[in-house]
């Protein structure tokens, strides 16, 4: 028996009749929220998303209350809020659906987050591939101003601040949040180093900025809705409020499910709401969050304490779709992407997948990272075009321990973690591949079997 | 007098040492401070460009002293220390403040572990081709990787290709695939030279250094890129493959461009110099020279210079040379056209030689527009210098058509020409056949040929002496290689000059001695100073003699003639 969704976020998406127009968004109670937060104390709002425990749905996983109380506001610099909207981290597409089905719901947060940390200006950066949505968003705005939801004394409430929306430059380090800073300032996307450039006080324009996800943005108007405590009655505390998790591979009915946290299990919404795996097939591995989260292994045992101090042990199934947990079992939920993969996978055909990708898109301003991970995509490109060797394994393990940790972003470890985890949980398989080569090559056949790879 | 800021010193502790260094220091130059070659190795820090902390050689560890979070009290280990609270991940130390208290290792395991990763992945796709490469000697790559490097390669895959002897300007040869994306010459350009002209193109691994479209790297400090890229990246067009580094002799000058006086290296071997770079100074140009600074040299071989004492065109000795030309000054009416190109040295002579023949002294100004770095209006290196000396009490004239004038009325008969050609000046050639004339140079042109007597002279990477540059610091140059033989020590000759204008005998000269002398009579230096003690950074003089000439030095990089006045308007001590 199917579990329930709960939506809150993707309470309208796909919903038959719903249009993404204001009206259409109005008619459903939209901009109550922000008509609320005007009339609201700034500080009082930042103190309810603080209250709210709502933490980052781009990635990191950090609360976003705290991040909004690192704000510099003793330099007398404007402050700037930026939305996150580049969604490229493999197995995510959530940020699209809100964009392309409820852009209004999204501009509602903001303006509730930007009156919040009184913004002077609030910019959307939406990933260049997203041209649709970038339409959508351009109309979806110019309808709020009409309606005096942006732009001048909104809603009479003498706060004044304006959206822009900015096309990224197609690359995936843009989603980093300072790249994306020096993306909108029109230079490449190379992230700053930290210290000194934190965002909250050194961001765009080297003024005070906050970055956050469309997600988390769109959060905001629901805590404003709930208030900061009744959001943190959805999920378990420090995991609040609900996740929308993207599967994708080999289940019956992959797509975006919304679930407050803690209230699955990965087993649940693999076998329950996804409708499990194709006939035949049986569970492998998962990775929870993203390409970039470490795998986790289907017979493994999951054991240890929560930051709470209980134990658990866990197989695979039993883990609670949240933050914490997952982190407990050594990956994270990240942007939410669930990577179901079933016996059929080939795992040194996947991790090359995923090096390639990250290969690709490293920025090269770093050493690890553009020298590191090219070298890692050489070698399991190696390995699944026949040359695979047995020591292949500890080398790939040994690379990708001198990137992590070492780079300017944390793209070197979204980078590394992938081969840490595979190499960790499969490095059997790495070593067979070698062996199965060779064995092929003695019988004159070719080392190679037909991959998948793109 | 030095104008010190008072800055704050903490006490940080640098591999079980305590160290006091001045707050905000990074790690890298906080570790130098501990002497005795201590280094962080690292890649794209330079001291005076902006951090990039792209490289993540200099990797340290890093922790600061516990504290309990409710209570803020100490928290202290079994033996009564404070506990330190080591960062788990290694941090750049180029990025890294000193902060009261810190503690810094900088060679644990996990340091160096670092280290080497680094230098693996910068080697994986680096030609290796040390054996035909020009910065061998002196590149930082090859020093660490022998340092920190496996010594053997775990990549078998086929390394990145990329574009090889691009001309990026007229100066400069680029060879990507030895670059290693440290972004010190991109900076350069942009923060120092102004021209932002150098990017990267292209993304990770295949990230290429270039100029923008249309453009070329030809500022004229582009040569400082090939001085700071840390690998045989950049190349000197004109220096490449000449000369193997360790080979060469490296002498301490000064720049002669302008009145910056930019402190200089001459890399020279067997009499012959190869190249020019700038040496540091954080009083004069930091660690930058001009690339026309860097050119001068080449006019020491050039086809018109002169290497003979003549008489009337006759082929003399130093002696007699020197001799013939006091005969002429002691027939009276005589001018002396001296020059800022001239040392201290020299200016204290000529004023000498001015002074026993009663001769009026003028002086050319050479001015130019500056380029506010370290290029100045005053295209001379040493005007302060004729000042302070007394050759002249105030600034050149642009030209010397007074001069013209009284030879035309007959009050001047003798003309003492130091390095001018004065045809080109106001002194048309037929007047100046009216008079009979010495002249001090080192190269040929129309009022050395018309001379009476000719006295050749040295050039600046020929002979030691000082300069004053525009915010008078005195500075040392010292001969980097011999002059053309036969041609003595100018000051050696001038003092031939003066002494037989007394009637005296010559004394025998070393700078030293020369110094006795100036020393004693100028008031700017101490007693006791000498040539010898100059200090290689140079020595700040007393200018409030000087505040109130109207200089035409307006503000670059190390000098603000505003601030520079009131400085020296304040007496010391106040
Ligand atoms: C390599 C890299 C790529 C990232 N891409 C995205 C992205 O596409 N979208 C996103 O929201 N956050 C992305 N992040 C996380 C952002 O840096 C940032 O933490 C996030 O936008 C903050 O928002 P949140 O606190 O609301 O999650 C990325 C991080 C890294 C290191
Ligand atoms: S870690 Fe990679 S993506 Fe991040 S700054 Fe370094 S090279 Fe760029
Ligand atoms: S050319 Fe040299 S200075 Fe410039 S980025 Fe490359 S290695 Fe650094
Ligand atoms: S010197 Fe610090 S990262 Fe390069």
């Amino acid at each position: 028996m199917a579990i329930q969704e709960q939506r809150l976020i993707f309470k309208h998406i796909d919903e038959p009749g719903y249009t993404n127009d204001i009206d259409c968004y109005i008619k459903h109670g939209g901009y109550e929220q922000l008509k609320k937060a005007v009339t609201m104390k700034p500080e009082d709002i930042c103190a309810e998303v603080l209250e709210s425990g709502v933490r980052g749905r781009g990635g990191a996983g950090f609360p976003a209350g705290m991040k909004w109380k690192f704000l510099d506001r003793k330099s007398g610099k404007p402050i700037y809020l930026v939305c996150n909207c580049d969604e490229s981290e493999p197995g995510t597409f959530k940020d699209r659906e809100i964009v392309h089905q409820d852009p209004h719901q999204l501009i509602e947060g903001m303006m509730c987050s930007a009156f919040a940390i009184q913004a002077k200006l609030a910019f959307i950066y939406i990933r260049g591939e997203f041209f649709q949505g970038y339409k959508i968003l351009e109309r979806a705005i110019e309808e709020a101003r009409e309606k005096n939801l942006l732009g001048d004394n909104i809603l009479g409430s003498g706060y004044s601040c304006d959206i822009i929306v900015h096309r990224g430059a197609g690359a995936y380090i843009c989603g980093e949040e300072t790249g994306l800073i020096e993306s909108i300032e029109g230079n490449r996307a190379n992230p700053r180093i930290k210290p000194p450039y934190f965002p909250a006080a050194l961001g765009l324009y080297q003024c005070p900025t906050i970055v956050n996800n469309v997600e988390t943005l769109c959060d905001v108007k629901h805590i404003i809705e709930l208030g900061g405590k009744g959001f943190a009655q959805i999920g378990t505390p420090g995991n609040t409020g609900t996740r929308i998790w993207c599967v994708s591979g080999h289940v019956e009915k992959p797509g975006y499910y919304e679930f407050p946290c803690s209230a699955v299990t990965l087993g649940q919404l693999i076998y329950d709401v996804c409708g499990g795996l194709k006939p035949g097939r049986k569970l492998k591995a998962v990775i929870p969050g993203g390409s970039s989260a470490k795998i986790l292994r289907a017979d493994e045992r999951f054991t240890g304490k929560l930051k709470d101090g209980t134990e658990f042990d866990w197989g695979i199934e039993d883990i609670p779709m949240d933050f914490d947990s997952l982190m407990a079992v050594g990956s994270m939920s990240g942007s939410g992407g669930v990577i179901v993969m079933d016996d059929s996978t080939d795992m040194v055909e996947a991790l090359a997948n995923i090096n390639y990708f990250y290969a690709h898109e490293s920025c090269g301003q770093c050493t690890p990272c553009r020298e590191g991970v090219p070298w890692m995509r050489k070698v399991t490109q190696r390995m699944v075009d026949g040359e695979a060797r047995e020591e292949d394994a500890d080398l790939l393990k040994n690379i990708a321990d001198q990137i992590a940790g070492r780079t300017i972003c944390a793209f070197g470890e979204a980078a590394s973690w992938p081969v840490q985890s595979f190499i960790a949980k499969f490095k059997d398989e790495f070593v067979q591949k070698a062996r199965e080569q060779a064995a092929r090559r003695k019988e004159g056949k070719a080392a190679a079997t037909k991959t998948t790879l793109i | 007098m030095e104008i010190k800021n008072i800055v704050e010193n903490i006490t940080i502790n640098i591999d079980g040492q305590d160290v006091d260094v001045p707050k905000g220091t990074n790690i890298i130059e906080a570790v130098k401070m501990v002497g005795k070659g201590k280094e962080v190795p690292h890649y794209c820090y330079h001291p005076k460009l902006s951090i990039a902390g792209n490289c993540r050689m200099c990797m340290v560890e890093m922790g600061m002293p516990m504290r309990d979070r409710a209570t803020g009290e100490a928290i202290l280990d079994d033996d009564g220390t404070q506990k330190i609270g080591w960062m788990p991940k290694p941090t750049i130390g180029c990025a890294t403040n000193a902060a009261p208290g810190m503690h810094i290792r900088t060679n644990s395991e996990m340091v160096k572990e670092s280290r080497n990763g680094v230098t693996e992945f910068l080697l994986i796709n680096h030609p290796l081709d040390c054996p035909i490469c020009d910065q061998a000697g002196e590149c930082r790559l090859q020093e660490f990787s022998a340092e920190h490097g496996r010594g053997y390669s775990r990549f078998t895959e086929e390394k990145n290709v990329k574009p090889k002897r691009t001309k990026l300007g007229p100066r400069v040869t680029l060879d990507d695939e030895r670059c290693i994306l440290c972004s010190r010459c991109v900076r350069f350009s942009k923060e120092i030279a102004n021209d932002d002209v150098l990017g990267f193109v292209d993304r990770g691994t295949y990230s290429t250094l270039t100029c923008y479209p249309g453009k070329e790297l030809e500022h004229n400090y582009s040569l400082n890129t090939v001085d700071i890229c840390p690998v045989g990246a950049l190349t000197s067009t004109d220096f490449r493959f000449k000369m193997r580094v360790w080979f060469l002799k490296r002498t301490h000058s000064i720049c002669t461009e302008s009145s910056v006086g930019a402190n200089t290296e001459i890399w020279s071997r067997e009499g012959k110099i190869y190249r020019v770079t700038p040496r540091r100074n954080d009083a004069v140009n930091d660690t930058w020279m001009t690339d026309s600074g860097r050119g001068l040299f080449k006019s020491i071989d050039a086809d018109d210079r002169l290497t003979h004492y003549t008489i009337d065109g006759v082929h003399k000795t130093p002696t007699q040379a020197a001799v013939a030309a006091a005969e002429l000054l002691k027939a009276g009416d005589a001018a002396l056209i001296g020059s800022a190109h001239s040392s201290v040295e020299e200016q204290f002579y000529y004023k000498a030689i001015a002074d026993r023949s009663s001769a009026k002294v003028a002086l050319v100004s050479h001015y130019d527009s500056a380029d506010g770095i370290l290029q100045s209006e005053d295209r001379t290196p040493n005007l302060r210098g004729a000042l302070v000396t007394g050759l002249i009490d105030s600034l050149p004239e642009a030209e010397l058509s007074a001069i013209a004038r009284e030879i035309n009325s007959g009050a001047v008969k003798t003309l003492f020409v130091v390095n001018e050609d004065v045809t080109k000046l106001g002194i048309p050639a037929d007047a100046l056949s009216q008079v009979k004339v010495i002249y001090v140079g080192t190269h040929a042109n129309e009022t050395s040929q018309g001379a009476a007597v000719v006295l050749p002279s040295l050039s600046v990477f020929e002979k030691d002496g000082t300069f004053i540059n525009q915010s008078f610091r005195l500075q040392r140059f010292k001969a980097a290689v011999p002059g053309p033989s036969g041609v003595t020590s100018d000051f050696s000759v001038l003092e031939q000059v003066a002494a037989s204008l007394n009637d005296e005998k010559p004394a025998a000269i070393t700078i030293d001695v020369a110094w006795e002398y100036i020393a004693k009579s100028i008031s700017q230096f101490e007693d006791s100073l000498r040539w010898r003690g100059i200090p290689d950074e140079g020595l700040a003089l007393d200018a409030k003699a000087f505040l109130d000439i109207p200089f035409v030095e307006t503000k670059n990089l190390k000098f603000d003639p505003v601030a520079f006045k009131e400085a020296h308007a304040t007496p010391a001590g106040a």
